[in-house]
């Protein structure tokens, strides 16, 4: 076996993290994007609004049995041939498109769920002291789901920060490209990839605090 | 104050209510006694639209509503005449008590924070709560949350409180800590259709009772009226079963 060259792979991080904010880039606006579209899915899916609902459910069962590499090559190269005006659209924009949809069917699904786990008295009330339908979501329902939520949506984002890396397909630069660059440039994978992984790994550490100190911070009313 | 005419109320082929017709007169506490089935809690949620009835018209306050057709806005409308106190309480679970209170007053009424507050601690002292005011609900025992959901009720300062059999869901030894805060309610004028099961409270607290059997009002008249001087059979047996019960 060779042995592993601990010191060239600590002067891989530099670089590589120069294209850490690419990545969180990628990751956030598409999360903020899926987090918007399955809002709306879930509501409309949870209150059967007519035709809006078949809709829904064919958007989300297509876009969450169809593999994310397939979905950016359907949108990045697929689509410019059917309209021609978007043979323009730059790699980057594809990727958040398509990490946008294809999170957004995860979502509406775990929001419809924590949706449900919130008891219909809860609604009622809000109702029978005069707040509208929507005080009552902003208030009282949206409050209680996030909570219900937080722990499925926290995995759909580890995961969305992970596909990220699927963008050098369609070239982006990004963090995992750089990283195939650097590796095929001195024949040092393992080293190189491990780097990769390693910021992957720490980056979810960070989140996952993130989300425990959110978590507990909603979670006060609950606790006896 | 409130009148209701010719209800009507079917869930698939049960008829749940059929042909209501009820007036009560402002400041008048009203008890609707039955047994279960009998339609008395869908008389009751049929009132805020909870349930949406078939047909019929339903006039509280100064609002007046075609139960067949009706629009979100009048829904509302209607729903704002009224509060309501649920059987197994139904508190905001993400809100202290004083926030619970407080909530409508702030979100319907616009009311700063400030004098949103001043409201709710005054209610919280008059259920004997004060000290709670910074709990959640989840840290409160039944007949606590129960004077907590009659206080959010009262805060909203409504035409009339309906009251869905508050106390069935309690431990026996929370009952009256409840029954004396709606007590102390109904000496103050307050208009109250309370669904009970509380033979004895009904008597005591109501003054006008109407006893419910598969989807009609069989009978209504003052306390003395229905539990004393009643002519009608199944008014009787019902009276003497849920004694018996009541002794029991």
């Amino acid at each position: 076996m060779n042995k592993i060259d601990w010191q060239y792979m600590v002067t891989v991080f530099p670089t590589l993290l120069q294209y850490l904010p690419i990545t969180i880039f990628m990751a956030i606006v598409s999360m903020v994007f899926a987090i918007i579209i399955g809002v709306v899915f879930a509501l409309i899916t949870k209150n059967r609004i007519p035709v809006l609902y078949q809709f829904a459910k064919l958007y989300i069962s297509f876009f969450r049995a169809v593999p994310t590499l397939v979905q950016l090559f359907l949108i990045y190269f697929g689509l410019p041939q059917l309209f021609p005006a978007m043979t323009s659209m730059d790699a980057l924009t594809a990727v958040i498109i398509g990490l946008s949809i294809k999170n957004s069917a995860y979502l509406a699904e775990i929001f419809r769920a924590a949706l449900n786990s919130v008891d219909e008295g809860q609604l009622e009330a809000c109702l029978s002291v005069g707040m509208t339908r929507w005080q009552s979501y902003v208030r009282i329902i949206f409050p209680q789901a996030i909570r219900n939520a937080i722990p499925a949506t926290g995995n759909t984002f580890i995961g969305l920060l992970k596909e990220t890396s699927l963008a050098f397909t369609i070239g982006v630069a990004e963090m995992f490209a750089q990283g195939k660059m650097i590796a095929s440039a001195n024949y040092k994978y393992f080293e190189t990839y491990l780097a990769v992984g390693i910021v992957y790994w720490v980056m979810t550490i960070i989140y996952s605090f993130l989300q425990d100190l959110f978590e507990r911070k909603i979670s006060k009313p609950y606790r006896n | 104050m409130i009148k209701l005419t010719n209800l009507k109320k079917s869930f698939g082929d049960l008829v749940v209510l059929d042909g209501i017709n009820l007036d009560v007169k402002k400041g008048q506490v009203v008890a609707i006694i039955g047994p279960s089935g009998s339609g008395k809690s869908t008389l009751l949620r049929c009132l805020n639209l909870l349930e949406t009835p078939d047909e019929g018209t339903i006039e509280i306050g100064d609002v007046r509503l075609d139960a067949s057709k009706y629009s979100r806005k009048e829904a509302h409308h209607l729903r704002q005449q009224t509060a309501m106190v649920f059987q197994n309480y139904n508190l905001f679970k993400n809100k202290t008590a004083l926030q619970n209170i407080t909530e409508s007053l702030l979100v319907t009424k616009k009311m700063t924070k400030q004098q949103a507050n001043e409201i709710g601690m005054k209610l919280l002292k008059q259920v004997g709560l004060e000290q709670k005011a910074d709990s959640y609900p989840v840290t409160l025992s039944g007949g606590q949350q129960q004077r907590i959901g009659i206080a959010r009720a009262l805060a909203v300062d409504p035409h009339a409180i309906l009251l869905d059999e508050p106390t069935s869901a309690l431990d026996p030894e929370l009952v009256s800590g409840v029954l004396q805060v709606i007590k102390s309610i109904a000496i103050q004028e307050t208009t109250m259709i309370i669904v009970t099961h509380e033979m004895a409270f009904a008597r005591e607290v109501a003054d006008h009772v109407i006893f419910m059997a598969d989807g009609h009002i069989i009978e209504q008249g003052t306390p003395t009226e229905l539990f004393d001087e009643t002519k009608n059979e199944r008014t009787k047996r019902f009276i003497q079963k849920e004694a018996a019960a009541e002794e029991a």
